[in-house]
């Protein structure tokens, strides 16, 4: 792509420049090339299938081995995925776009040459839209093309040699180009981030980095504010979000550094090493082939009718974008917390079903955030398999916002209902998709399962306002200080008093009845 | 069995087909005798490869369907493919040496479809390597026989060149070796050693035989055809060889098969046949002219009229193709790198080395210069000149034939500017070569069908083959307006008398 490239990066009109992130006094430009590898089950030209894993080359057909008489043909899930993106991304989704030969030599390219869109790609346009510390962001994309991808060369497993896997070889990429439209590496690693939500939002990318189904190409230049553009150096095959941060801060300050040194910087193409920390040039540009790009004969022009393009819009789920702004104005939620919950479907849909089973939005989005979130983190879960199922953390915050148990109580219940569930000890361990299929059914059995655990461990709230006025009288003359120090205008005093009284009930008083009744008695 | 008044060899394939499914003789005895003529004609260096307990499986399976009453439409009748297709029973080279003993783990589409109505495979027939030459001189394979490549001899006259690059499928045909081959098509292939043998051979519109399986010389322009001493037994294979491939093939026309036979019966009266001023300019030589002037004077007694056409671009076609054809070449190539199949160098000392000595052993001269021809036009900077221009010209040049198509209802022509050279007499000159290329490229630029017909001799005795060009899909047209003619005239049943054994 490197012709492109040059086209792209050069003649860019930059969006307006945010409030500007200086380093050093220098503005830093960052422009993404996301390779996002297309979930079909078989390859962008053949038949094989794209599972991965396999023992090497046994995932290759003719096709991909680039057999004498082998000829490409199209996988019509690849093109489907492509227009999914395009509608995701509000871009113009082209009726004919044309497939065309990179020729370069590899060992692990079979045919000596890449089927890549390269002067009229399927997806042209469209931007991504995300937050960044509170703020709405948007950055253009330039175009998303079909591609097949190599197969991988293996240079450790053999002295001297080099094993050859062709099992990776015409797997199905979309190629997705932005615009130089980035100002500081936390803002990429925002786009990046909310690029690989909307992929796997949409259904079109596993997002599996390790597995390099997500891999990014960071395009990072840096100017004095109102100077062109500087050069660019590329960072190869960024495959997690902690290492492109730093790669990107690590390239920042070496071109800072060589600019301030006096010397120039050569576009280049660079590797970031996670062990020290560093990029350094595999080629510069002297070294770039001549690709000899030309409209592959094989294949006749990619042909899509608005008719297809109205089918996939029908089947297109709701967008994270509208579904955010749905659960500002029809929840209640901030801007905030409705981006958090929207950063990936799954976690969308977990807080959707838990409203749907009558738990309230602001707090559920507490929980889901928090201790949900916190707990499968740590047990490396993700959310689709969580132990609790919506409905049941619905009941849990329902008992919360009426009084039965205090935030802190059902923190133990929750935990309770973790261990219990995890450990097969509860009598209620289903797949979460079956208990929300029959959710009404379960909804009792939820209810009765949390209120069996508050029971058993006497975590109720304190609604008798007769008991803990007994408390409190008992407080307050065991604590003549703290009473006296309140009098004189020390709130301090008055926490102290609260944390006295919620002691005394061993944490079953409601806090806000306490702070009612005490000032009510002191008054 | 009764065995058939005339020798096997000599029948047409629709007649020994007959007489194979009438069980007069068996597929065996059929293959038997083949087997040995194609033997004891080794010297015409046709074959490449045979392997005669495959052939006679085969054959023996066409008995037991005969037998059970489920033959096909080809039952028995053997047949040898050019050895572009790639075949699972014989090796697959391309002629050349990059592919020495290559298996195919898959047969092409056409070798599959023909082996699906009964067709018994003799072998594989020698061509220019990866179908890159005008005269089979440029094989790189040794032929069954011979202990080193040489280059394949024309059964008029065996000093002299079949033409290229399907020159043993017309050699095997024209010498009786069998009664129908196989052939491929990119600038003339198929039609020009047709013309140069004496034979029968029609190349269809681009995308109506299935590619799969064909070893790519250049994507946009290849085409399997078959290749036979009549129109009518080239109309029954043609059937048997198109139709759609489109899990294989995406350049494969979504059309279904047709039976090419149909028309076969089909009056000339009111045809109209443009003749292109363009095709008969300086350089045809007079005896060609001549041979053209009587057919289409033998077509006017049949009722057609002849139309002033005009092909302006033609002389174009020259520098089109080999801008195209090249640079799809040097793009389809690049897989033979030494790492997946076929030859790889002895020793190297790094990839660059094994990639530089494995192409350079494995790749014989016409193709390099093709190699580098392609490269050259494709490069940066030199793209649009040449690899552009030479698409709009491409585009212009169909233009050109839909225009004359308002006039007529087929065009009409020589194959070649002249009859077949003698061996060595080009061998040193590319371009003379590329030259007497003219009047066959411009079909295969525009993916028109194209056809060559028997229609004369020269004073020394050689072929001369009239060209019939069709617009798109008009097959069947073509193969009648051969038939017609070959009903009164008898060029078509001569017997090559040139063969020494």
């Amino acid at each position: 792509m490197s012709a492109q490239k040059e086209q792209e990066h050069g003649a860019a009109v930059t969006a307006a420049t945010p409030k500007a992130l200086l380093v050093r006094g220098y503005e830093v430009v960052i422009g993404f090339e996301t390779h996002a590898q297309l979930s079909t089950q078989s390859k962008i030209f053949s038949r094989a299938s794209t599972a991965f894993g396999a023992a090497p080359n046994t995932q290759a057909c003719a096709v991909d081995l680039a057999l004498p008489g082998t000829l490409p043909v199209m996988n019509k899930g690849a093109v489907e995925r492509a227009i999914r993106l395009g509608l995701a991304v509000n871009a113009h989704i082209a009726d004919k776009s044309i497939f065309a030969r990179k020729n370069y030599f590899y060992p692990d390219l079979p045919k000596g040459y890449q089927i890549s869109q390269f002067e009229i790609p399927v997806v042209q346009g469209g931007d991504v839209q995300f937050m960044l510390d509170g703020e709405p962001r948007s950055v253009r994309l330039v175009r998303a093309h079909l591609e097949e991808d190599a197969g991988k060369s293996l240079h450790e497993d053999f002295i001297g040699q080099t094993g050859i896997d062709l099992n990776r070889a015409g797997t199905p990429l979309l190629e997705i180009v932005t615009e130089p439209d980035m100002r500081s590496s936390a803002e990429a690693v925002a786009y990046a981030r909310a690029l690989h939500g909307l992929v796997t939002w949409i259904g079109i990318c596993d997002g599996n980095m390790q597995e390099g189904s997500f891999r990014c190409d960071a395009n990072v230049s840096v100017r004095k504010p109102g100077a062109p553009l500087g050069t660019r150096r590329e960072i190869k095959n960024l495959n997690s979000f902690k290492f492109m941060q730093q790669a990107m801060d690590y390239e920042v300050r070496w071109q800072i550094e060589q600019i301030e040194d006096g010397h120039a910087i050569e576009q280049a193409t660079v590797l970031f090493d996670p062990a020290t920390g560093e990029t350094r040039a595999m080629r510069t540009k002297e070294d770039a082939a001549d690709y000899r790009y030309f409209p592959d004969p094989d294949l006749p022009p990619l042909m899509i009718a608005q008719s297809w393009i109205d089918e996939v819009r029908a089947a297109m789920p709701e967008l994270p974008q509208a579904l955010r702004a749905r659960l500002v104005s029809e929840h209640g939620l901030s801007e905030y917390d409705a981006s958090i919950l929207t950063q990936s479907k799954a976690t969308a849909q977990y807080f959707l079903d838990a409203v749907a089973a009558g738990g309230q939005p602001k707090l559920l989005c507490n929980w889901i955030t928090g201790e949900l979130s916190r707990r499968l983190n740590q047990e490396e879960l993700t959310i689709e398999s969580s132990p609790i199922p919506p409905a049941k953390l619905a009941w849990l915050v329902k008992l919360i916002e009426i009084g039965t148990v205090s935030n802190n109580a059902a923190k133990t219940v929750f935990n309770t209902l973790w261990t219990r569930t995890t450990s097969g000890v509860a009598n209620l361990v289903a797949p979460m998709a079956q208990l929300t299929a029959t959710a009404t059914v379960h909804n009792d059995a939820h209810k009765r399962e949390i209120l069996a655990i508050v029971e058993e461990l006497g975590l109720g709230q304190m609604n008798d306002s007769s008991a803990l006025e007994a408390i409190i009288a008992d407080v307050v003359v065991a604590n003549a200080k703290s009473v006296e120090e309140f009098r004189q205008g020390k709130d301090k005093a008055f926490n102290a008093l609260v944390g006295q009284i919620m002691k005394a009930s061993r944490g079953k008083a409601n806090p806000a009845q306490v702070n009612e009744l005490l000032r009510k008695k002191l008054a | 069995m009764t065995r058939p008044d005339t020798d096997l060899h000599d029948l047409s394939l629709v007649a020994l087909a007959e007489q194979i499914r009438q069980r007069k003789v068996s597929a065996h005895e059929t293959a038997q005798h083949f087997l040995a003529r194609a033997k004891a004609h080794d010297a015409l260096g046709a074959f490449v490869a045979r392997d005669e307990a495959v052939t006679l499986a085969q054959a023996r399976a066409a008995d037991e369907r005969l037998a059970k009453g489920s033959a096909g439409a080809l039952e028995g009748v053997p047949l040898a493919h050019k050895d572009i297709f790639v075949t699972r029973d014989f090796a697959s080279t391309a002629g050349s040496r990059m592919l020495h003993d290559y298996r195919s783990p898959f047969d092409a589409t056409v070798v599959t479809r023909l082996a699906e109505q009964g067709a018994v495979t003799l072998g594989k027939l020698n061509c220019d390597e990866f179908a890159m030459g005008s005269a089979n001189e440029n094989s790189a394979v040794a032929a069954v026989g011979h202990d080193k490549p040489q280059p394949v001899r024309n059964p008029w006259n065996m000093d002299h060149i079949p033409g290229g690059s399907s020159g043993a499928s017309a050699v095997a045909v024209a010498a009786r070796l069998m009664p129908a081959s196989t052939g491929t098509d990119t600038g003339g292939s198929i039609r020009q050693p047709a013309s140069f043998c004496g034979v029968t051979g029609i190349k269809p519109t681009y995308g109506r035989a299935s590619r799969y399986g064909m070893i790519a010389f250049a994507s946009s322009l290849d085409q399997a055809g078959p290749m036979a001493r009549s129109a009518e037994d080239c109309a029954v294979l043609l059937s048997h060889m198109c139709g759609p491939d489109l899990d294989r093939d995406s350049t494969s026309l979504d059309l279904p098969a047709e039976d090419y036979t149909r028309s076969l019966g089909d009056s000339l009266k009111g045809l109209r046949i443009g003749v292109p001023a363009e095709f008969f300019g300086a350089g045809v030589s007079d005896e060609v002219r001549a041979a053209v002037d009587a057919a289409l004077a033998q077509y006017e007694k049949l009722g057609a009229v002849r139309v002033p056409v005009s092909l302006p671009r033609t002389e174009l076609s020259i520098p089109v193709y080999y801008i195209i054809a090249p640079a799809e070449a040097s793009s389809n190539l690049s897989r033979f790198d030494g790492v997946k199949f076929g030859h790889r160098a002895a020793q190297y000392t790094d990839l660059a080395d094994m990639y530089r000595k494995t192409r350079s052993e494995g790749f014989g001269d016409e193709v390099k210069r093709r190699i580098m021809m392609g490269t050259y036009v494709l490069s940066h900077g030199y793209y649009d000149a040449y690899y552009l221009q030479a698409q709009k010209i491409r585009r212009m040049l169909s233009d050109d034939f839909q225009q004359a198509f308002q006039d007529c209802d087929v065009i009409a022509g020589p194959v070649a500017p002249s009859v077949a050279w003698r061996i060595g007499e080009k061998s040193e000159d590319p371009l003379a070569n590329y030259l007497a290329d003219i009047f066959t490229l411009p079909a295969s630029l525009a993916g028109l069908p194209g056809m060559s017909v028997p229609a004369g001799f020269d004073a020394a005795g050689l072929p001369i083959g009239l060209q019939l060009i069709g617009n798109y899909l008009q097959e069947s047209r073509l193969l009648n307006m051969a038939h017609q003619f070959q009903l009164t005239t008898d060029f078509h049943t001569r017997k090559p008398q040139g063969i020494r054994t």
